[in-house]
């Protein structure tokens, strides 16, 4: 009996840490955790999911869920939660985005709760309690549901550390069979048309130096870019020096960019609106250059230099370049 | 032949208010603006209403906006028409106040309905009251239709779709056909400035206004399926290092032996 579903991902064979965050988040529910895991090759991550203490592992094996699109993975799912009906189903914010989710609980005809960072459970009604950032961050909610049928929650990535493999690995498997009809087929991805990623990725990096409107144009991000290259670090920027073209978008960090968590997060000329914050408050150490005191992202710094980064940035880069 | 398209729209609290600038009434747990700002469309909804502007441009269409809600600002909703679009319809009802996603999705999907079939929906990728990006993906299930997220480009030729979604490194070229319901985000560009003539025409035209009894939706039938238990503004009692120098120059360069200091570099 599975009370808490997770639905799991895999990349290369192996469980995806967002996977691993859900695991650990389950644990603040009542119930018995159950894996969902759709793919082909899925002996490693089946493995992975049980050392993490999940009770039961559901596999979908189907070559058409490797690397599945959103619509083909939800009618997997949708069909697993119709057999198991969970009372709890996690998914998390990750690569599908915000997609996912919506999409598996409405087939289910489900209430959602949207990119929540904590959950937890109300002891009297036995319903999942949510908490999530709303207004862009500037305000917090706590949810619950209400009716009966499945709470779906929605988890922002990164609000959970992952679980970690030190259960026995005394999870059942239980393969699944799921029809997939011809779902996805109506949808045909053509090419895929990426940037060429240079040096690291940004949500690996250890330290990421970011721009934003104050730094009036693209010229600026080059001293940005030698900066993080000599700091084995990676480039970011606000929104506004995305949408004014200055850089390309996937630089951009927020609630509806890249989601970050370096070690130092360096903001130049950025005022650390709230939607912006929404990508990178778990930095663990925000510094902030910006000639406006009252900018927010001194709220949110640990160090700051208020001034004009014209002056700023090229004696810091000096030092730098002096210190490593 | 003409396309139907149809554009869904809020009207939200202006993502820019600073904390200062709203309350939270904690009776109804939604949050008050207590500045005199106005609302505001949904930005990725001006968006929106810009790529069925663009697909307009280049085909023969009509565009009909949609929005559900109580106490809509006319120039807010009206913007849309001032840009270009065409109609304009409210599904507008004291029961229509607070609605959470499913709600206000059954809601779009009855109004919709009883318009017709549309040949394209538009929705902005996510409302910036709640962030939710749910109710598009609720209407499409409802309406039957494929529904294609966070797009920054949407062509047509009358029978298919070619549309860039964005990706974290790039974007995705997919092809589906119609009728289909897209989301659309910022990366599209920036939308169109409404013009004086297109003001003017606005100002005149009178929205067609569809009530929960119009539309048959029984208002038990909305009931929440996530309610709100505490809304509150995060309390920040961080304090920041400030590091100065004699000059900003100098402020940069002690800025870096202090990150040094801390191992940070
Ligand atoms: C639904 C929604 C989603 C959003 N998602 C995101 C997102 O994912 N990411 C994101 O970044 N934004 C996002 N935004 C936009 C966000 O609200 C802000 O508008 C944006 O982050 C502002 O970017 P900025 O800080 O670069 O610009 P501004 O807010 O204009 O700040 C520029 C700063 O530069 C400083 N400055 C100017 N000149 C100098 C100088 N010479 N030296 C030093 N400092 C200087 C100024 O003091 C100012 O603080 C979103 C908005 C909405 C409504
Ligand atoms: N009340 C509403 N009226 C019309 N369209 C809406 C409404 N709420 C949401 N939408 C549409 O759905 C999109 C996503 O909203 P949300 O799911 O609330 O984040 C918005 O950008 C609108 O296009």
């Amino acid at each position: 009996m599975t009370d808490i579903l997770v639905v799991g991902d895999t990349t290369n064979g192996k469980l995806g840490s967002a996977t691993a965050e859900l695991i650990r988040a389950a644990g603040n529910l009542v119930g018995d955790v159950g894996v969902g895991l759709a793919g082909s090759r899925l002996q490693e991550a089946v493995r992975e999911a049980s050392s993490m203490g999940a009770q039961t592992i559901y596999t979908m094996e189907s070559h058409k869920l490797d690397d599945p699109s959103v619509y083909t993975k939800v009618t997997a799912f949708s069909q697993l939660c119709q057999q198991l009906e969970p009372r709890v189903i996690l998914v998390s914010k990750n690569s599908h985005g915000l997609d996912f989710g919506p999409r598996l609980a409405f087939s289910l005809g489900a209430g959602l709760a949207q990119d929540c960072i904590r959950i937890g459970e109300d002891d009297d009604t036995g319903r999942v309690v949510a908490t999530r950032p709303v207004y862009g961050g500037s305000a917090m909610a706590t949810v619950t549901f209400s009716g009966d049928g499945p709470q779906v929650v929605v988890l922002r990535e990164k609000s959970y550390e992952p679980a970690s493999q030190d259960s026995l690995e005394s999870g059942n498997l239980v393969q699944v069979e799921v029809n997939l009809g011809s779902s996805g087929d109506q949808v045909k991805s053509v090419r895929q048309v990426g940037s060429v990623a240079k040096g690291v990725r940004l949500e690996d990096a250890e330290f990421v130096v970011a721009g934003g409107r104050g730094l009036g144009g693209a010229e600026p991000f080059a001293t940005l870019e030698e900066l993080a290259n000599l700091l084995g670090g990676a480039v970011g920027a606000s929104r506004a020096a995305c949408d004014a073209g200055w850089v390309n978008h996937n630089y951009q960090v927020g609630l509806t960019g890249r989601t970050i968590s370096p070690n130092v997060y360096l903001t130049v000329g950025i005022s650390g609106a709230s939607q912006h914050m929404a990508g990178c408050s778990g930095s663990r150490n925000i510094i902030a250059i910006n000639k406006d005191r009252e900018a927010n992202i001194f709220k949110e710094a640990r160090f700051g230099v208020v001034g004009d980064w014209n002056a700023i940035l090229p004696s810091f880069l000096e030092t730098v370049r002096e210190l490593v | 032949m003409s396309l139907d398209i149809i554009v869904c729209v809020k009207q939200v609290m202006d993502p820019e208010t600073p904390p200062s600038g709203f309350k939270i009434d904690q009776e109804t747990k939604q949050v008050v603006q207590t500045t005199g700002s106005s609302p505001v469309l949904n930005g990725f909804d001006e968006n929106a209403v810009e790529a069925a502007l663009r697909i307009k441009d280049i085909t023969p269409a009509t565009i009909t906006i949609v929005s559900v809600g109580k106490d809509f600002v006319m120039d807010v909703v009206k913007k849309p028409l001032a840009m270009g679009a065409d109609n304009l319809v409210l599904l507008s009802d004291t029961h229509f106040e607070t609605l959470d996603s499913f709600a206000t999705a059954t809601v779009l999907a009855a109004g919709i309905r009883k318009l017709g079939e549309p040949d394209l929906i538009l929705c902005g990728r996510q409302a910036s009251d709640w962030d939710n990006a749910q109710v598009p993906l609720g209407l499409a299930e409802f309406l039957g239709l494929t529904c294609v997220t966070v797009a920054q480009k949407v062509d047509t030729d009358g029978t298919s779709l070619t549309i860039e979604q964005v990706s974290s490194d790039g974007y995705q070229e997919i092809m589906t056909t119609l009728p289909a319901l897209v989301t659309v985000s910022n990366e599209i560009g920036v939308p169109r400035y409404p013009t004086l003539r297109g003001i003017m025409a606005a100002g005149r035209k009178e929205p067609v206004i569809y009530s929960a009894a119009d539309l048959n939706i029984d208002p038990e039938s909305l009931s929440p399926k996530v309610v709100v238990t505490d809304l509150y503004v995060p309390e920040s009692n961080h304090e920041v290092e400030i590091i100065s120098g004699e000059d900003d120059a100098d402020a940069g360069r002690k800025l870096a032996l202090r990150m040094r200091e801390e191992g940070l570099i």
